[in-house]
């Protein structure tokens, strides 16, 4: 276990370089002049302050030097500061990104208890009505644009119901709350995170199926089923256990990229999380936030993932005690 | 003879029957041949097909057939705006008309160009640099699959919408760049698909008498390797140019797609936010069209799935 965690975490290194690197070689190629941006458009500064910026920023060093001040800095906690915002770049990201984690929470919750429903269902009473209904229900949800999505549900549940109940009833379309909105805070994160779980919750549902079926094949069930046991005993106490596994590695996996930023939903809900923010300073080409924005996502989804992969570990002997192979 | 006795001698003549067709039909097709026909049974996979058809044959002769002011997508009457614009969905404009007057019928029409286009040529691109970068890796293994595996751990560790973004702000949005973006993302998954499945293919004694007759490596991989794994890589195309098509969307839906004035389905979404309170067609129609053709790219990979009976898993 304990060379399996150090591996993992060498394993990042490469991949956190490359990263890295990428994004650098992205922000040397992209048009425009990172001084102009920093003084701001129509402004004409002394030349001992473009110096001075040039200085601060090291911008007259080679790209290969200017990559590892950057590095210097970064693995000293420091991301650098925004262009047009003058505010450190990580200040930002405290202020933006728990309205991403509660974002995220919600739309998990709403995975886990449909998803995971819809998919029991769908195994126990295998190519009934509701099998089927789960089944084209998932295909049409994985395959639609998430915010067409979320913008056919402001339009029923924001405006349409609005208009027939003569206002109640209806539920706020876009931001996070606050002193201004006419709605208690937490309606605003049901449209959001249900548009944002549309698609994990049927993939969650189609792994949950799939893989029951699979379990309920196995030796062990037909064993508690001699041992006489209830259907309901076996499925609960037995298969579940065993077949939730993947279904628990799929959700944790999906809710670091949660983390990274909704950047769709965020942007039909002016939802005000890190998604949205890195898009925007991808717009106005603030590359500090680009840059800080993107290793910090990284860096959260991997850790994530390890930690995902080491439960996953702790949780099932079979996996602990088995020589890994990749 | 007994009822129940003649009822077995049935089942049992029903049996052999079958098992002697199944070795049969063993003996005479081929896997692509018993896919076909597993295939033609999936109701829902041929309705994808054939709705897959009609886009395309749409598409391809929106020109010919679409009258002329429903043809012409930039069509603006710049007389009469007041009167022809903001119009809900009529006999006339089926599904209404935007700020302008422009039918968004014929609108939606067009934008399908850009989806299947961008769709078809992404995945394309992909399953080019996909099918040698996973072959290298699969074949060979030892140094070039793990250079080429951490290569894709780079990519996969992005955040992929946001990496899309990233690529489109440096090469500036048009048809070609969201083409590249969308392709230099897709790519890392039909390599890992495939050299997945080399994996299992390479270890058949077939490949090692191939080896022993002398055959040279590229000729392994072109006439024994790939013919044996493409299965998995063809279901795993197919429901990638689904997403190609919803990444395409989604690009253009935060403007980083084809300029105005090319409609595409995700633009005209979001023209459409806007004003969803006043004119909800305008987002609601493309949106649907973009559901309905990525949906049949999902039934047809499931489909297909189903009936290469290949595990689809990276």
């Amino acid at each position: 276990m304990g060379t399996y965690i150090i591996r993992r975490v060498l394993q990042f290194i490469p991949v956190f370089i490359g990263v890295t690197l990428l994004l650098f070689a992205l922000k040397a190629i992209v048009p425009g002049d990172p001084v102009r941006m920093i003084i701001g458009e129509g402004r004409q500064p002394s030349q001992a302050v473009l110096e001075q910026i040039i200085e601060n920023n090291h911008l007259d060093r080679p790209l290969p030097e200017q990559y590892l001040y950057y590095m210097n800095d970064l693995l000293h906690g420091d991301l650098g500061s925004s262009y047009q915002k003058n505010r450190p770049v990580l200040d930002i990201f405290v202020d933006k990104f728990p309205y991403t984690v509660r974002l995220a929470l919600c739309a998990i919750a709403v995975e886990i208890v449909i998803g995971l429903a819809a998919g029991i269902i769908s195994a126990i009473k295998r190519y009934s009505f509701l099998d089927i209904l789960t089944t084209l229900a998932t295909s049409v949800l994985v395959s639609m644009p998430v915010f067409w999505f979320g913008l056919m549900l402001q339009i029923f549940f924001g405006i349409a119901i609005k208009d027939w109940t003569g206002g109640a009833l209806s539920l706020p379309i876009s931001g996070a709350g606050g002193p201004v909105s006419n709605y208690p805070t937490f309606l605003h994160y049901i449209l959001p995170a249900v548009t944002l779980a549309a698609v994990s919750l049927a993939y969650t549902a189609r792994i949950m199926r799939s893989q029951l079926l699979e379990v309920m094949n196995a030796d062990y069930i037909r064993t508690a089923f001699a041992k006489g046991l209830s259907k309901g005993a076996v499925i609960v106490k037995h298969a579940l256990k065993n077949a939730m596994i993947p279904v628990v590695t799929f959700i944790g996996i999906d809710f670091s990229t949660m983390l990274g930023g909704a950047i769709l939903t965020e942007t039909v809900f002016s939802w005000p999380g890190i998604g949205r923010e890195i898009y925007l300073a991808i717009t106005q080409r603030d590359w500090p936030i680009v840059l800080g924005g993107v290793i910090l996502i990284v860096v959260i989804v991997m850790v994530i993932n390890l930690l995902v992969d080491i439960s996953y570990a702790l949780l099932d002997p079979r996996i602990r005690y088995s020589k890994r192979t990749d | 003879m007994l009822p129940w006795a003649k009822k077995r001698a049935e089942r049992i003549e029903k049996a052999a029957d079958a098992a002697a067709r199944a070795a049969n039909a063993g003996k005479t097709r081929t896997l692509w041949g018993d896919a076909l026909k597993r295939l033609s049974k999936n109701k829902l996979a041929i309705i994808g097909f054939a709705w897959i058809i009609v886009m395309v044959l749409i598409a391809l002769s929106a020109d010919l057939w679409v009258p002329q002011n429903f043809g012409d997508p930039t069509f603006i009457d710049t007389g009469n705006v007041a009167a022809i614009s903001w119009q809900p969905p009529s006999l006339e404009h089926p599904f209404g008309t935007d700020r302008v007057g422009r039918d968004i019928l014929s609108r939606t029409i067009y934008g399908a160009r850009v989806s299947l286009l961008v769709g078809i040529c992404a995945t394309g691109f992909a399953l080019i640099v996909g099918l040698i970068m996973g072959a290298l890796a699969g074949y060979f293994g030892g140094l070039v699959d793990a250079i080429i595996m951490r290569v894709t751990d780079i990519f996969m560790a992005f955040p992929y919408t946001l990496f899309a973004i990233a690529l489109l702000a440096v090469l500036g949005p048009s048809l070609m760049n969201v083409i590249l973006a969308i392709g230099i993302l897709a790519w890392t998954s039909i390599a890992r698909v495939l050299r997945s499945t080399i994996l299992s293919v390479k270890e058949n004694d077939y490949i090692s008498a191939a080896r022993a007759l002398g055959a040279s490596n590229l000729r392994i991989i072109v006439r024994h390797v790939l013919p044996n794994s493409i299965a998995s890589v063809v279901v795993y195309a197919t429901m990638a140019i689904g997403s190609a098509i919803l990444s395409e969307a989604a690009l253009s839906f935060l403007g980083l797609g084809v300029q105005p004035p090319t409609p595409s389905w995700g633009m005209m979404i979001s023209d459409g936010q806007a004003v969803i309170a006043t004119a909800p067609w305008m987002a609601f129609f493309p949106g649907a069209a973009c559901l309905l053709t990525v949906l049949s790219f999902t039934l047809m990979g499931d489909g297909l799935r189903d009936a290469l009976d290949v595990k689809v898993t990276d």
